[in-house]
């Protein structure tokens, strides 16, 4: 009976297959696009601008990855994949520090003005940096920031979702912990670097790996800071090597770029499928 | 909740807490003051002075035709994007949450898209349909139908919506098959007793069920248009052609950074704020629902 039922709500025999050719349908459709760009940087400009390019991969693969990777267009790709490793580890690394410092401030500490530090951090949601690019586009000028990595990373280091998340965390790590600390005569960061961080390190992992992507994955505000192609990260730096005018772009060049581009998020969501998975729903909560 | 636990002493948390205080007060608050402020002037042509003018600026955008476009394309296009972007996704995880083996092969599949970058997205998709060597545009001039998002405001909006909804296939996926394994077998059985077919149950039954998360994913997806797909526009149309496709954060960036029109496109920052400001309300209300149930 209890199979009977079973086979009512999952499918079996023909109605299993034609599940299966939904769902790669499914998937060939959302991979169409990086299939043709992977395509793309495996052939000669010729191919591309005659129309139809071929579908299948041609044998110009190391040509256009190594012109790419080590001359690109106005600066090696190289170097851009550098600048955006830098920023990437930079936001995600300096997101979770400042988060987990400010959080065990406010959840093990009572301290004058905590309340209201408390509500201007969680204000900082509010304020994506979209909104307020010129002014802050001042800040960091007037620092003397522009084209530096710290103008690339530091303005965009505060999370209140980082902070909230490690907060939300820290209240469920039992009082006994704290309380036999005291009692043992434990400095504060003693406890914080032997008992918080180390209980703590899966919500670290999975923080890191989509503080990671979001770093990576930035735009708009490298484009603004960056004049100098030897600081531009390779996310914004594609649409610089577009020609301006009616010349016509080095496609295949482009698109190694792009595969170049996608290629460590990727691997850092597939490879952490089960901690990114995590991270994405507990971020959003 | 509170710790009943705490540590003595204040200079030490006070320490622990500056650098955050400190890069939000740089670089959050002070440039959104600015903002607030610099609405209020219109710099003279040269840069030297500025006059106050209240809410002059304010008044001149709300009565500028292109500004009001601008909110249209915006609602638009963060509709579209919504839509595009949740309804393959709930159908492509309806369909893997029926599978008992191989939906986790399937899932890695569909994540990749969200890993890659809204503007890589951008250059990909132009890729596709650019007017000289696009493949897909090359196809349908086969079948007669002249592609060219460079001078047609519609297909330039088409365009940008497909790819800035593509990669968020992926991410609405993982919520709504989350949610799916979430439902409880013996309702959806117990239904299929009764004789109630698979659509019948889909609709009766499931899609009630994730009604709160579709409620989530419907607002973090327009936040999502609203903020995160300048890189999409600014590679694939530059908010052309005619600002058809010229929404709100674009706007922000072409009349600031482009015109060098700043006491307008201050305000115009101004007004985004407040967007945020409902958006947020409007999320953690729902999250406070949610936290009660």
């Amino acid at each position: 009976m209890a199979r009977e039922i079973h086979g009512m709500v999952e499918k079996r025999g023909a109605g299993l297959w034609l599940t299966h050719v939904f769902m790669i349908l499914g998937v060939l459709v959302i991979f169409f696009p990086i299939w043709l760009a992977f395509v793309a940087s495996t052939v000669t400009q010729p191919e591309i601008v005659r129309p139809p390019m071929p579908i299948w991969p041609g044998d110009q693969f190391l040509e256009n990855y190594s012109a790419a990777l080590f001359a690109g267009v106005n600066v090696p790709v190289a170097t851009m994949l550098f600048n955006s490793l830098v920023m990437a580890v930079g936001i995600a690394v300096g997101k979770i520090f400042i988060s987990l410092l400010s959080a065990f401030a406010i959840v093990y500490f009572r301290f004058p003005f905590r309340g209201t530090f408390f509500w201007m951090i969680f204000l900082t949601l509010m304020l994506p940096v979209e909104v307020r690019i010129v002014p802050t586009f001042e800040v960091v000028a007037g620092f003397g920031m522009l084209n530096s990595y710290s103008g690339l990373i530091l303005p965009l280091i505060a999370s209140a979702t980082a902070t909230f998340l490690f907060r939300q965390f820290f209240l469920t790590i039992p009082d006994e912990l704290a309380e036999a600390a005291r009692v043992d005569g434990a400095k504060p960061m003693r406890f914080f670097f032997d008992i918080v961080v180390p209980i703590s390190r899966t919500n670290i992992a999975a923080l890191f790996v989509i503080l990671f992507i979001y770093g990576w994955n930035q735009y708009l505000w490298p484009l603004l800071i960056t004049t100098d192609p030897e600081m531009n990260t390779i996310v914004m730096g594609i649409k610089q090597m577009f020609p301006s005018g009616d010349d016509v772009a080095d496609w295949p060049v482009i698109m190694a770029t792009s595969i170049l581009a996608m290629i460590p998020p990727v691997i850092v969501v597939i490879s952490m499928q089960r901690l990114f998975i995590r991270g994405l729903v507990d971020s959003e909560k | 909740m509170e710790k009943r636990v705490t540590f003595k002493g204040w200079k030490l948390p006070l320490l622990l807490i500056a650098p955050q205080v400190i890069i939000s007060a740089v670089f959050f608050f002070y440039p959104a003051g600015q903002a607030i402020w610099q609405s209020l002037f219109i710099p003279d042509p040269f840069g030297l002075s500025s006059r106050f003018v209240g809410l002059g600026n304010f008044e001149f955008l709300l009565s500028d035709p292109f500004y009001r476009a601008s909110f249209l394309t915006t609602a638009v296009f963060s509709l579209l994007v919504t839509l595009c972007s949740m309804i393959p996704a709930l159908f492509l995880a309806v369909i893997a949450d029926r599978l008992i083996k191989g939906s986790g092969v399937y899932r890695t599949m569909l994540i990749w898209p969200y890993a890659v970058a809204p503007a890589v997205a951008g250059v990909l998709w132009l890729f596709m349909f650019n007017t000289r060597v696009g493949v897909v545009s090359w196809y349908l001039g086969q079948l007669g139908y002249d592609w060219n998002h460079v001078l047609n405001g519609g297909e330039a909006m088409g365009l940008v919506v497909v790819a800035s909804a593509w990669g968020r296939i992926s991410y609405n996926f993982l919520f709504f098959f989350a949610a799916l394994q979430a439902v409880p077998r013996s309702v959806i059985e117990a239904a299929a007793i009764d004789g109630a077919r698979f659509w019948r149950r889909f609709f009766t039954i499931v899609l009630p069920l994730l009604s709160p998360t579709t409620f989530f994913l419907l607002v973090v997806n327009i936040v999502y248009a609203f903020f995160e797909t300048f890189g999409v526009i600014h590679t694939i149309t530059a908010g052309g052609p005619q600002q058809s496709t010229t929404i709100l954060v674009y706007k922000v960036f072409s009349d600031g950074f482009v015109g060098q029109d700043l006491g307008s496109s201050s305000a115009q920052s101004v007004i985004l704020l407040v967007v945020v400001g409902i958006l947020t309300v409007i999320q953690f209300k729902y999250l406070e629902k949610r936290v009660h149930y």
